[in-house]
């Protein structure tokens, strides 16, 4: 018998309580003896009532308890807020995935070093910034989720450098909560989760930001064009 | 289980000597203070916390009650994904196909990422012995592995040490490592994570393949979550070419959505924040984003003989978020390292004697390294009835029982010539020794007697009338003190069976026994 086998028949044997009439997916009614532990989802999908512009400032505040540093601008502003921040950091190469909105690094006087699958890790450790977009934000918990997509790349890209200049459409990309967050991505792409700059509380349980990540989280919250009127 | 912990002397001993150690409990109680009070207020920031908590536990029962089903359909995710499933009934064979898989890189050094499972089935040591070095990344675990040490605690693994202990060890350690510290450092733990990541940064970028375990693994899409705050994990999961990971059976949870719980659970218990850092999750391989070849080794390792056990079945819920550990009064004062495993703490108590089978004096200890106050019971993210397990246990390790033992069913016999009762007094002894851990312990007991039943489970009851056990506060515990030691100054006596003379919870006890 495999190995595979062997575990296998372990765990039925293991399992001779389990009447042989309990399927996997039963025991939602919680009934008597052989329905199985019910699954009562009765948490909440989202914590408390907020308006949409409520949900986003609260994102900002999340993202800035975490260290992440937040700015506000529109599609106008976008190219000279990106350019100003390279700029003030002294950043001299940013890295940019494929699928970037090309107007966004228009106002920055950089050199954009585009991802490839050739390109080695060392390469990467020689960018100043990385920008990109996000797939979704989660609001109570000050998480950016990157899935890969056009906007973001792959998932080195955002990990090496030592600056992460990310950009959020709101109110779109925002929604309240973790149980709101998981439908609005794939699992068969790869996810990066991050909130906040990489940390450690190892020592003394003191923290302390940027071990192995990006030292400087930039979230820029970018709201939908001004109508004039 | 692994050879790392082999020889450890059972917990009593190893525990008083701990508690002599004042520099290790004065750095254990300052963290497992500050964590305690941060995750009581992250968790009481979701006024829905008994709901999640429920839904968590549920999840984790009904993956258990049906884990072959589960596993089948994770395999076939997995590997309809690009991923290669591999499947090993104890940690000999783990270390084998993990050794085999290396070897086919051609390569001699691994990345690691923090994995209890690597530590329970010695990894390393196994990888070491056939020429493999593997690099911890984890800042905890390098400290732990510079300083030729052994891990204290589930999250916080270097928890035992302070800032110039650790100052000390990268200062003599790194250079032999790789790159060395650098000039003057110093014990602040900005310039020590510094080091770290210089140190840590040269091996990321070459590495060729990564080590790892996961926090959970969803069987309906094969996907592969670990949770981390540093960043090292993703160094590991996303740089290398290959990428092995390690994993217990218990780890999977049925369907993407359950995420939503743990996701909320995890990290509020653990670390006490909102969301840790950096969360992973890959299905299988993707192709030209991180590594293009995938292992998942599914590890039984004494899984399936806990899953055996009904009572303690429920061990196999952990998330490891170590929050019984925090508010643990033996832990707090005996340390990680005298539960001799990975595993220490409550959680500990009661896994390892499970997964290596209450099979010597060290696992007949473990029962007993517990006041019973039910503090790890009231933080248990997914509730696990921690005391109720432990006095289980108790019961199996005196009176012996049916067990399953290595997929073989069969019936313990209680320790010969009462060695098993021996083991029992002097876990007594040493908590005698020891009042001040006692006394935590009733304080929390007393808060939280009315949140947790004193009613002792099935076989416990009659257990529980005939063996009076100083921790079975059958009476409470400073009565029974006042009774059995209030005048004495020699060592803790053994209470007979039924001579309290007291009304209340103890009579009440034995009512239900009869
Ligand atoms: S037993 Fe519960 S509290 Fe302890 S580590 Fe496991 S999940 Fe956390």
């Amino acid at each position: 018998m495999s190995s595979r086998d062997l575990v296998l028949a372990r765990v039925r044997q293991a399992l001779a309580d389990v009447p042989g009439g309990e399927g996997p997916g039963d025991g939602g009614t919680g009934g008597q003896g052989s329905a199985g532990p019910p699954v009562v989802r009765d948490y909440h999908r989202v914590h408390g009532s907020r308006t949409q512009a409520q949900t986003v400032d609260l994102l900002a505040e999340n993202l800035a308890d975490y260290r992440a540093i937040v700015h506000r601008t529109d599609a106008e502003g976008l190219p000279g807020l990106i350019g100003r921040l390279l700029a003030e950091r002294g950043a001299r190469s940013v890295l940019v995935p494929p699928g970037l909105d090309a107007s966004w690094t228009t106002g920055a006087d950089v050199t954009l070093v585009e991802d490839r699958v050739s390109s080695t890790a060392r390469e990467l450790d020689r960018v100043d910034s990385v920008l990109t977009g996000c797939a979704v934000a989660v609001a109570e918990t000050g998480t950016l989720i990157l899935d890969a997509g056009p906007g973001q790349g792959r998932r080195r890209i955002t990990l090496v450098p030592d600056h992460h200049l990310c950009v959020v459409r709101v109110p779109d990309q925002v929604v309240g909560s973790v149980p709101e967050a998981l439908p609005r991505v794939a699992p068969d792409r790869p996810l990066t989760w991050i909130s906040g700059p990489s940390a450690t509380s190892d020592i003394e349980l003191d923290r302390v930001e940027g071990v192995h990540g990006p030292r400087t989280l930039e979230v820029i919250l970018l709201s939908a064009a001004q109508r004039a009127d | 289980m692994s050879g790392t912990y082999l020889g450890m002397p059972a917990f009593p001993r190893a525990a008083a000597t701990a508690t002599r150690d004042t520099r290790l409990r004065a750095n254990l109680t300052h963290a497992t203070r500050t964590i305690r009070d941060k995750r009581a207020k992250a968790v009481a920031e979701l006024d829905d916390w008994a709901e999640l908590r429920a839904a968590g536990a549920a999840v984790k029962d009904r993956t258990l009650r049906h884990l072959d089903h589960y596993l089948e359909q994770l395999e076939a995710a997995v590997t309809a994904a690009g991923g290669q499933v591999h499947w090993a009934l104890d940690a000999d064979e783990a270390n084998r196909i993990v050794t085999r898989l290396v070897r086919e890189t051609g390569e001699t050094e691994v990345v690691k990422v923090k994995s209890m499972a690597t530590q329970e089935i010695g990894l390393n040591e196994a990888l070491a012995r056939a020429g493999i070095r593997a690099y911890e990344t984890d800042l905890a675990e390098l400290i732990v592995q510079l300083g030729h040490d052994r891990p204290s605690h589930i999250l916080v693994p270097a928890i035992h040490r302070n800032r110039a202990e650790i100052r000390d060890i990268f200062r003599r350690e790194m250079a032999s490592w790789g790159r060395p510290a650098p000039e003057g450092l110093t014990d602040s733990p900005a310039e020590l994570a510094e080091a770290a990541r210089l140190h840590l940064r040269e091996k990321f970028l070459s590495a060729k393949v990564g080590i790892s375990g996961a926090n959970f693994m969803v069987a309906e899409t094969g996907t592969l979550v670990v949770v981390e705050s540093e960043g090292n994990g993703r160094m590991c999961l996303t740089l290398p070419e290959t990428l092995i990971s390690v994993v217990g059976i218990e780890k999977v949870v049925p369907e993407w959505q359950d995420l939503e719980i743990f996701l909320q659970l995890l990290p509020r218990s653990s670390t006490a924040e909102r969301m840790n850092p950096y969360t992973s999750t890959w299905t299988g391989t993707t192709d030209g984003d991180g590594p293009q070849t995938f292992h998942l080794v599914l590890l039984d390792n004494g899984r399936t003989d806990t899953l055996a056990d009904t009572v303690g079945r429920q061990a196999l819920r952990c998330i490891r978020c170590s929050a019984c550990l925090n508010v643990c009064p033996v832990y707090e004062r005996a340390g990680g390292h005298a539960y001799g495993s990975p595993y220490p703490g409550p959680i500990g108590a009661i896994l390892t004697p499970q997964l290596r089978g209450l099979a010597g004096p060290l696992e007949e200890s473990l029962p007993y390294a517990s006041s019973l106050c039910g503090a790890c019971y009231e933080v248990c993210p997914v509730a696990i009835d921690i005391p109720e397990v432990l006095v289980h246990l108790r019961e199996r390790v005196v009176q012996g029982g049916p067990v399953t033992l290595g997929g073989t069913r069969t019936v313990l016999q209680p320790a010969k010539g009462h060695a098993a009762e021996r083991a029992a007094m002097r876990a007594a002894g040493w908590a005698f020794d020891h009042p001040g851990a006692l006394r935590t312990g009733m304080r929390l007991a007393a808060r939280t007697r009315r949140l947790h039943p004193r009613r002792l489970p099935g076989p416990g009851r009659v257990w529980s009338r005939t063996r009076d056990l100083p921790e079975v506060p059958a009476e409470s515990f400073r009565d029974w003190w006042q009774r059995t030691r209030g005048t004495s100054s020699g060592r803790g006596t053994w209470a007979e069976p039924g001579t309290s003379s007291e009304p209340g919870t103890s009579s009440e006890q034995r009512g239900d026994a009869k």
